[in-house]
């Protein structure tokens, strides 16, 4: 038990119950102090169990270590320092612990040799998630509500699969599954759900960029990126998830470019890339999974730079739609050259963290001559630097002026943004560390003459297509419908229909039907105000008639 | 009787036979006299001090024993006292084994809890003069639950059953609101509807085979299955005791009931009396008609099964709705029966596993609701959600505690709910139904909506200025509270206590499956 204090995870979850009562000075040292001893935690933990516990009647693994599992704790350890060090100016008091916890919890899922410990960290996750997107405020409440009950499900079809996997197979070890059974489509299920995958994928760009300025930041990191380390973990080299991430990847970038928010497009962003390592999950070759767990890697940190960058253009402007932005380089120089670092990254540009890792994916198609996919993956990148790679940059920091001249963010929000500007570089530089950490020896050089130049004409391509576009690209104030609307609109207005359907039914009964009837029905519809028919009091008649119904069913059932 | 069969052949172990004067040799009978002669000691003294402190030693004595009680049968022995030395099944007989075992102890457990807690509460909810009028209800009606569970006599379970509801209905008429007056009317309305369904069904049996002692009735029915009176007999005493559980759709005494009773009362009875008449259900389903005549015969499991289903749908729906927080919960607890009697819909050993430990871990969960919620009560003078507005400022021991123990209600890894959920749900995949266990689990994102309101309401509203004068609950009521919350937490922890119980007593009543 000893060596559970050496948990990265719980020295993060431990932090954030700690900061609930922290001020000032204290609060901003066990901020970074936290993350930072998950850092260095998780870089130097030996491979293996190293906790065991039991509950019910199982052996929980709660801290099992591989190569895997290591690579996604180190990074989400780095990005909760990053995120901490981004957000100690929050004003709200609960984001920061909220934050940690929802840290922790990721890296509790990363090391869970266990279902059931997938679970418990799975949940927690959702919480932690749920209350950085609360922490904003009013105008986030019924974001992160919907967020909430969506997680739920999610929680919800995870545990029913769980608890199938164990009756069926009786081990609740995290293991490689296939989909044979339907508890692993549930599991599969349950997994998707926070991988942003369809059909629900629009949980995401409708939850995140509700959140702070700070929050979406550290939102943008855990969720998915835990769902893409369970995928590889659990469902490698299923095919039906090239299909799952190809589709991700399009509904990312076509919403992405009809998009007028900043952090929405960033959001939609997400679901994108997200794509690609769901992808490189169902290739399933060692080079793709490899190329799935860098992509998750890098992607966590450029994106997380380029929500830094939009974060601090939110702070200092309060505006957060590209129609209303502009211009802003002038005097955001330092913000705007971060939000174009990691819009590089993004792209795959040379000499970034995204060309060393997503060339992996595309690679891997090549190797199993999956052409229609490598062509897909191909577009897609393409359709990446459209959206992300300079629609992002030019409408916030270029484009038209307009006329805001707000000044840089504070010093700790610049220096999280370098901080993770240097990583973009410094990875896409030098790969060979990334590289040792991946699960599975490497073997690709990413620097050929070839793929460099061939990158550099795809995105010199789409870049032309851009300003020769712009006009048709250029925002206006409109809101692009996605599935969310199905239960946010016709939900509601579904049930409100039928609620008035069935109030006429009773009426057109009542007026039709013999006396009798009719009494029962006018008292239906008497009480059918908030209460409801089955929430109100009953007159104790009509309680005792349902015993007897209840006792003649009974007697019928039990004599014939 | 199963367990009356096994002692009659030649190698197993007999019942220990009781009829001694040492007072150790009494207990199976001890935990229901202490309480019965508390309680007209009480009336004598009419003093409401005394009377508490009567009440409170009577229930701690009553835990005691019972708590030998389980001990001594643990290991699946069975002890067999006999009243006044008049051998069953001629005389009325008292059998503890490792099913009801568990039950005394819940029962007096919650008891004893809750006592402490009645004397701050009571205080304030009842008018003194009837203070001592409480606690001899009070004591009476753990007699009566008590007895229930410890007989072993058709007969005297019904004198019991009565005795337990006659002073519930005083109990919950004694509420500060006078909507509790005809909540207790209704509730003795159908109460009485519900014994008399009982008795007809345990006079139909005593009819056909001559005897009232329910081990000797389940040995000579075997000759009698399937003829006409039995099953009758089957019908009424399944609706009456569905009555009295509050089984969907003859829940609708429930709400009311808890929702005006005092908050101790509401507290107590949430615990104990639908879980004493769940044990009822299962005595008779499975120690007297026997496991093949109710659910192999006949489809006792299929009603059951949609009866549960639509209790864990409805009544939760409704209790998405609700204004009043206390009735709010009180759907919230026909919705969790609805998940115990599922458990048992399922005739398997697991399916009974989870209904038996959901019973103890509903209770715990629910006995830490009300009792917190009186704590509100207490100060605010009512539990609506537009008077709790950021209450969580003013009594956040309060209202964090309903929150784990909400928690618990949703089925949260590391609450007993969870446990309970489990089990629940492997039940359902080891029958070969998949939609169920995805319903069971689905169901609880209904429990998350109703516990979210009380969190929105405490937590993100800014407190009235009536709110924000309160103080946090009086201590006498938190620890008791707040042990229930603790014992929500460890059992969800470290469920083997539980779990080993609930197990025991499941192959206790399905032998065939041991």
């Amino acid at each position: 038990m000893a060596s559970l204090l050496a948990h990265p995870g719980l020295i993060l979850i431990a932090g954030a119950f700690l900061l609930v009562w922290l001020r000032g000075g204290a609060r901003s040292a066990v901020a970074l102090a936290a993350p930072m001893a998950a850092v260095v935690l998780a870089w130097n933990v030996p491979e293996g169990v190293a906790v065991q516990a039991h509950f019910l009647d199982f052996e929980l693994a709660l801290f099992a270590t591989d190569k895997l599992s290591r690579l996604f704790a180190i990074i989400f350890a780095l990005m909760a320092f990053g995120g901490a060090l981004f957000a100690l100016n929050q004003k709200s008091p609960l984001e920061l612990p909220a934050a940690l916890l929802y840290a922790g919890a990721a890296i509790g899922v990363a090391f869970a040799g266990d279902l059931v410990t997938v679970f418990v960290f799975w949940e927690l996750m959702a919480i932690g998630s749920a209350l950085v997107v609360w922490s904003a405020g009013r105008t986030a409440y019924a974001a992160s509500l919907r967020y909430m009950m969506i997680h739920l499900l999610g929680g919800v079809l995870l545990m029913a699969g769980i608890a199938g996997h164990v009756a069926e197979f009786g081990s609740i070890a995290f293991e490689r599954m296939t989909l044979d059974s339907p508890s692993h489509w549930l599991i599969l299920a349950g997994f998707l759900i926070n991988a942003g995958a369809p059909p629900l994928s629009a949980w995401l760009p409708d939850a995140y960029p509700e959140a702070s300025w700070s929050g979406t930041v550290f939102l943008s990191a855990f969720t998915t990126k835990t769902a893409v380390y369970v995928l590889l973990r659990g469902f490698p080299g299923t095919e039906l998830l090239v299909y799952v991430g190809l589709f991700m990847i399009f509904y990312g970038i076509v919403y992405a470019l009809l998009e007028n928010d900043m952090r929405r497009i960033l959001a939609y962003s997400i679901v994108n890339q997200v794509g690609f390592m769901v992808t490189g999950v169902g290739i399933g070759t060692e080079m793709a999974l490899n190329g799935a767990a860098a992509h998750a890697f890098t992607h966590i940190i450029y994106k997380a730079l380029l929500l830094m960058s939009a974060g601090s253009v939110l702070l200092m402007t309060g505006r957060r739609k590209c129609t209303d932005l502009g211009g802003l380089f002038q005097s955001m120089p330092l913000t705007a050259a971060c939000g174009i670092i990691g819009a590089l990254s993004i792209s795959s540009f040379p000499l970034t963290s995204g060309f060393v890792s997503k060339s992996m994916i595309s690679q891997a198609a090549v190797d199993l001559n999956l052409f229609y996919v490598w062509i897909a993956l191909a577009a897609a990148s393409a359709g990446v630097f459209l959206h992300a790679g300079i629609k992002f940059p030019w409408f916030v920091f270029f484009q038209k002026d307009s006329g805001l001249r707000p000044p840089e963010p504070p010093l700790n929000m610049r220096v999280a943004m370098i901080f993770f500007s240097v990583l973009c570089i410094g990875l896409g530089v030098a790969p060979g560390a990334l590289y040792e950490l991946l699960p599975y020896a490497v073997d690709y050089v990413p620097y050929t003459g070839a793929h460099v130049v061939a990158q550099l004409q795809l995105l010199l391509f789409s870049g032309l297509a851009f300003f020769v576009m712009l006009d048709y690209l250029r925002r206006t104030l409109t809101i692009t419908l996605d599935v969310d609307w199905l239960y946010r609109r016709l939900g509601p207005a579904v049930c409100g229909v039928a609620a008035r359907a069935l109030a006429r039914m009773f009426a057109a009964l009542a007026s039709a039907a013999p006396a009798r009837i009719m009494d029962i029905v006018s008292a239906l519809r008497r009480h059918h105000g908030p209460e409801g028919v089955l929430a109100r009091t009953w007159p104790t008649g009509s309680m005792a008639l349902w015993v007897m119904v209840l006792l003649l069913v009974y007697l019928l059932l039990y004599y014939l | 009787m199963r367990s009356w069969r096994r002692s009659n052949l030649p190698f197993s172990k007999p019942p220990i036979t009781r009829c001694n004067i040492l007072i150790s040799q009494n207990y199976p009978i001890l935990h229901v006299v202490v309480p019965l002669i508390a309680a007209p000691l009480m009336v004598l003294l009419r003093h409401g001090g005394f009377a508490w402190l009567l009440a409170a030693v009577a229930s701690w004595s009553s835990l005691a024993v019972s708590a030998a009680l389980l001990a001594e049968v643990a290991g699946g022995g069975v002890i067999s006292y006999a009243i006044g030395s008049w051998a069953p099944p001629w005389g009325i007989e008292y059998r503890i084994d490792s099913v009801n075992a568990f039950l005394l102890v819940l029962v007096s457990l919650i008891a004893s809890v809750v006592v402490i807690y009645c004397r701050e509460s009571v205080e304030a909810e009842v008018a003194p003069e009837q203070h001592y009028l409480f606690y001899t209800m009070y004591v009476l009606c753990l007699a009566g639950l008590l007895g229930i569970a410890a007989t072993g006599d058709g007969f005297n379970l019904f004198v019991f059953l009565e005795i337990s509801s006659l002073s519930s209905y005083v109990l919950i008429a004694l509420g500060r609101d006078r909507r509790a007056l005809v909540a207790s009317y209704q509730y003795l309305i159908m109460g009485t509807i519900g014994a008399t369904f009982i008795v007809i069904g345990v006079g139909l049996l005593f009819l056909m085979t001559g005897t009232l002692n329910l081990a000797d009735m389940a040995a000579r029915l075997r000759e009698v299955t399937d003829t006409r009176p039995i099953l009758a007999a089957l019908a009424f005493l399944t609706v009456g005791i569905s009555l009295k559980l509050a089984l969907f759709p003859l829940h609708l005494w429930l709400p009311n009931a808890y929702a005006y009773a005092p908050s101790a009362v509401t507290a107590f009875l949430a615990a104990t009396a639908t879980k004493v008449s769940l044990y009822v259900l299962l005595r008779f389903y499975y120690s007297v008609f026997g496991e093949s005549a109710v659910f192999i015969a006949h489809p006792t499991s299929d009603i059951l099964l949609v009866l549960s289903l639509a209790a864990m749908f409805i009544a939760s729906t409704v209790a998405i709705f609700q204004d009043n927080i206390k009735r709010l919960f009180a759907y919230s607890s026909v919705a969790q029966i609805g998940y115990i009697t599922l458990g048992v819909s399922f005739d398997s050993l697991t399916g009974l596993t989870a209904a038996i430990v959901h019973l103890f871990n509903h209770a715990l969960t629910k006995g830490a609701i009300f009792l917190l919620l009186g704590g509100i009560a207490l100060r605010l003078g009512a539990v609506r959600f537009q008077d709790i507005g950021g209450i969580a400022r003013v009594m956040p021991l309060t209202s964090f505690g309903i929150v784990l123990a909400g928690l618990s209600l949703i089925g949260v890894p590391g609450t007993v709910g969870f446990v309970s959920k489990w089990y629940l749900v492997l039940a359902a995949i080891e029958s070969g139904a998949w939609w169920l266990a995805l319903l069971i689990v689905l169901s609880s994102l209904l429990a998350v909506i109703y516990v979210w309101r009380f969190v929105e309401a405490a937590y993100f509203q800014v407190p009235s200025a009536s709110v924000s004068r309160l103080r946090e609950a009086p201590l006498s009521m938190l620890v008791p509270a707040w042990l229930m919350v603790a014992a929500c937490l460890y059992f969800g922890l470290d469920a083997s206590l539980t779990l080993s119980g609930a197990s025991q007593a499941a192959a206790e009543l399905l032998p065939g499956s041991r």
